[in-house]
């Protein structure tokens, strides 16, 4: 059984930090398919379209009827455990800090048997689980397996923990506090048990819609943060960077501009200044350290997530400067996520579209409540996941992108 | 003869019977700059990135690229900054007549005024006023709008509220007549613009920049240490940046003052 995870102590300053370690990595091209699945929550698993028989681990031909025509298919959750072994000791040095640890070996209601790491309220052989794809700390995809029925502090079993972001006893950076998803996401951070909540102001000196009632949630604190300039990011974290577990960038830019625009050049370049390299920045300023302390202690570094556009995927005349930043971030945002990965820090994209806000008032509905987002992305962080499509746009681009991307680009620009 | 006139001034800067009054804030990147409504252009605020401090970027030097507007910090506003004065010759920065760089001021304070109502606006009255007291405004003199108000700092300099700045500054007709009748070289002030925070709301919108801009004379805003000087008989040095078509440029403002002791 799993006990509830409560607030860890102060760090003793005269010990050593725990550096950071990751599980074993090594993948076949075809299992990246379970890797896609598990980065967007969904439970895939190879099936044949020959004899529909689901089969694991990936391969290139149907074990049952030798057919080539498998692909990656939703598959039911739900399994048996025929055995458990609960790991005491181990060679592996990432596992070596987690002792002991479950593991299992499950019988899934489609066929395959596969091994699965094994959520504290599991119960012994013969118990019914439900699985999920997890990205474990290297961000290669792992069976998880929890019980069917809820379990008491369900979320605090420390394996799990090891495969998600729970904010609960966390601090959190939100990087543009002028952000209208600064107060739903500190709202909803604060409800999942973040510790402590740093919310960033640039130009303190303007008014700041939000300030009451931001300050009004425990645990808010503002700090100073202008993502255009170098040096404000730089102090914020020799202030605070070391005490940054998972970091929201809520930064954007929206500024309608046509290409052929006397002045979309100062357009493009503060847009690009605002988002594209206010994220260079902020990785350089936080992406060092978050990255040293991703072992720090049982709520250590953890995540990092930016709010993207869906446009970056692929541009929206519309908004053609906009998109093109986003396009900009998300590929800055793949590095980044390479470079993290050492600490075992999570990169999360959450992908949205047109939000309800005053940059989009012409745009028709449907529109994304900012609200919508940031319970997306804690969502995203409790379930430990890479990429989010919030909202009808986002989620109607995602599956016509994996489909047709030539016509995703051709039907924006009519 | 000059030369007796420039050894006698070195003299007194020597001797410190001149003193060199510094009108500039520092540039940085926290100084507020105008606000613009979002969708229009905005200016950028001062930035200065490292090129390399003794480093690997460079193992023995220091120095940094620097980036902003034009109308950042401390800054001159030259007539080609405002419609009125675009179709006038010698009227962007880089053909600003040198000898317009060095020039007389009359230090009108205000600074009571202002510390009362934010929105206090210069009248023709107080002008006249003042005049009464130190006499005429010598023709090519800078007026210079003393409000104390570059003792605040941050939100209560730019004094941002939901209906926009609220900042004090010259009435619309002040500006007309100090142009037309006393033939004013340029107006200054110690706060972001040279306009009043609510002057897009006068008529003339922003009267100074109409006026001042119509007529090729210049503005000079952001100043400091207008308390340090007599209300009429310092020199301003006011020489902006050197930039092709520039409307304008952050600068060093500097003011030379005869010490009255030394008679």
């Amino acid at each position: 059984m799993t006990g509830p995870f409560l607030k860890p102590k102060r760090k003793n300053p005269l010990a050593r930090t725990t550096q950071p370690l990751l599980p074993p990595q090594a993948r076949s091209r075809k299992a990246h398919g379970l890797t896609l699945a598990a980065a967007t929550g969904r439970f895939v698993l190879q099936c044949c379209g020959e004899c529909g028989r689901y089969t694991y681990p990936a391969r290139e031909a149907c074990p049952n009827c030798l057919s080539s025509d498998l692909t990656f298919r939703d598959a039911p959750t739900g399994g048996s455990l025929l055995s458990e072994t609960q790991i005491e000791v181990t060679s592996d040095p990432y596992f070596r800090e987690h002792m002991p640890w479950r593991t299992g070996l499950v019988q899934l209601d489609c066929g395959p048997i596969v091994i699965v790491h094994l959520h504290g309220g599991c119960g012994g052989p013969g118990s019914q689980l439900k699985l999920s794809l997890q990205l474990d700390r290297a961000g290669q995809a792992v069976f998880f397996a929890k019980p069917v029925l809820e379990v008491p502090h369900m979320e605090d079993d420390p394996q799990w923990r090891e495969m998600t972001a729970d904010p609960r006893h966390r601090r959190v950076l939100i990087t543009d506090g002028r952000s209208p998803l600064a107060l739903p996401m500190a709202q909803a951070l604060k409800k999942a048990g973040a510790a402590r909540i740093f919310v960033g102001v640039a130009d303190r000196w303007k008014p700041l819609d939000q300030q009451a009632l931001l300050a009004a949630i425990e645990g808010v604190e503002f700090v100073d943060l202008d993502l255009t300039s170098e040096r404000s990011v730089q102090e914020l974290a020799m202030d605070i960077g070391a005490k940054v577990e998972i970091l929201v960038n809520t930064a954007d830019h929206v500024r309608p501009a046509h290409l052929f625009d006397a002045g979309a050049a100062n357009a493009a370049r503060e847009a690009m200044d605002h988002t594209v390299m206010g994220l260079m920045r902020l990785a350089q300023a936080f992406g060092p350290v978050m990255r040293s302390r991703g072992a720090d202690g049982a709520a250590g570094a953890v995540a990092w997530v930016n709010v993207l556009s869906v446009h970056g995927l692929s541009n929206v005349p519309q908004f053609g400067v906009h998109s093109a930043a986003h396009a900009a971030c998300l590929s800055l945002s793949q590095w980044l996520r390479t470079e993290l990965r050492p600490g075992g820090i999570r990169v999360i994209n959450a992908f949205t579209g047109p939000l309800d806000t005053e940059w989009f008032q012409t745009v028709p509905p449907p529109k994304v409540a900012p609200k919508a987002v940031a319970d997306a992305v804690l969502d995203g962080l409790k379930r430990g996941l890479e990429d989010i499509y919030v909202g009808d746009v986002a989620k109607d681009i995602e599956a016509r992108l994996f489909d047709n991307p030539k016509a995703v680009e051709r039907e924006a620009g009519q | 003869m000059s030369g007796d006139i420039l050894s006698k001034f070195a003299g007194a800067l020597a001797s410190g019977a001149v003193r060199v009054v510094d009108l500039t804030h520092t540039l940085s990147p926290d100084f507020p700059v105008i606000v613009m409504p979002p969708e229009l252009g905005q200016s950028a605020p001062f930035r200065m990135e490292r090129i390399s401090r003794y480093d690997g970027g460079g193992p023995a030097w220091y120095w940094n690229n620097l980036s902003f507007g034009e109308h950042t910090g401390t800054h001159f506003d030259a007539p080609i900054h405002w419609y009125t004065g675009r179709d006038l010759p010698l009227n962007s920065v880089d053909t600003l007549p040198p000898a317009d760089m060095i020039a007389p001021a009359c230090v009108i304070d205000c600074s009571r005024q202002a510390s009362e109502d934010a929105d206090f606006l210069l009248t023709v009255s107080d002008v006249m006023k003042w005049e009464e007291q130190y006499g005429r405004i010598p023709a090519r003199s800078w007026a210079l709008l003393r409000t104390d108000w570059s003792k605040k700092s941050g939100t209560a300099y730019a004094n941002l509220t939901a209906d926009g700045a609220h900042t004090p500054g010259p009435d619309a007709e002040v500006m007309r007549w100090l142009v037309a009748e006393r033939d004013i070289i340029g107006f200054g002030t110690e706060t972001i613009g040279t306009d009043a925070g609510q002057a897009g709301h006068f008529s003339p919108p922003y009267p100074a920049h109409h006026y001042l801009h119509g007529a090729g004379r210049y503005g000079l805003q952001c100043l400091t240490n207008l308390d340090q000087l007599p209300p009429t008989g310092a020199m301003i040095v006011a020489a902006p940046l050197k930039i092709q078509n520039g409307s304008g440029s952050p600068l060093r403002v500097l003011a030379l003052v005869q010490e009255r002791s030394t008679g």
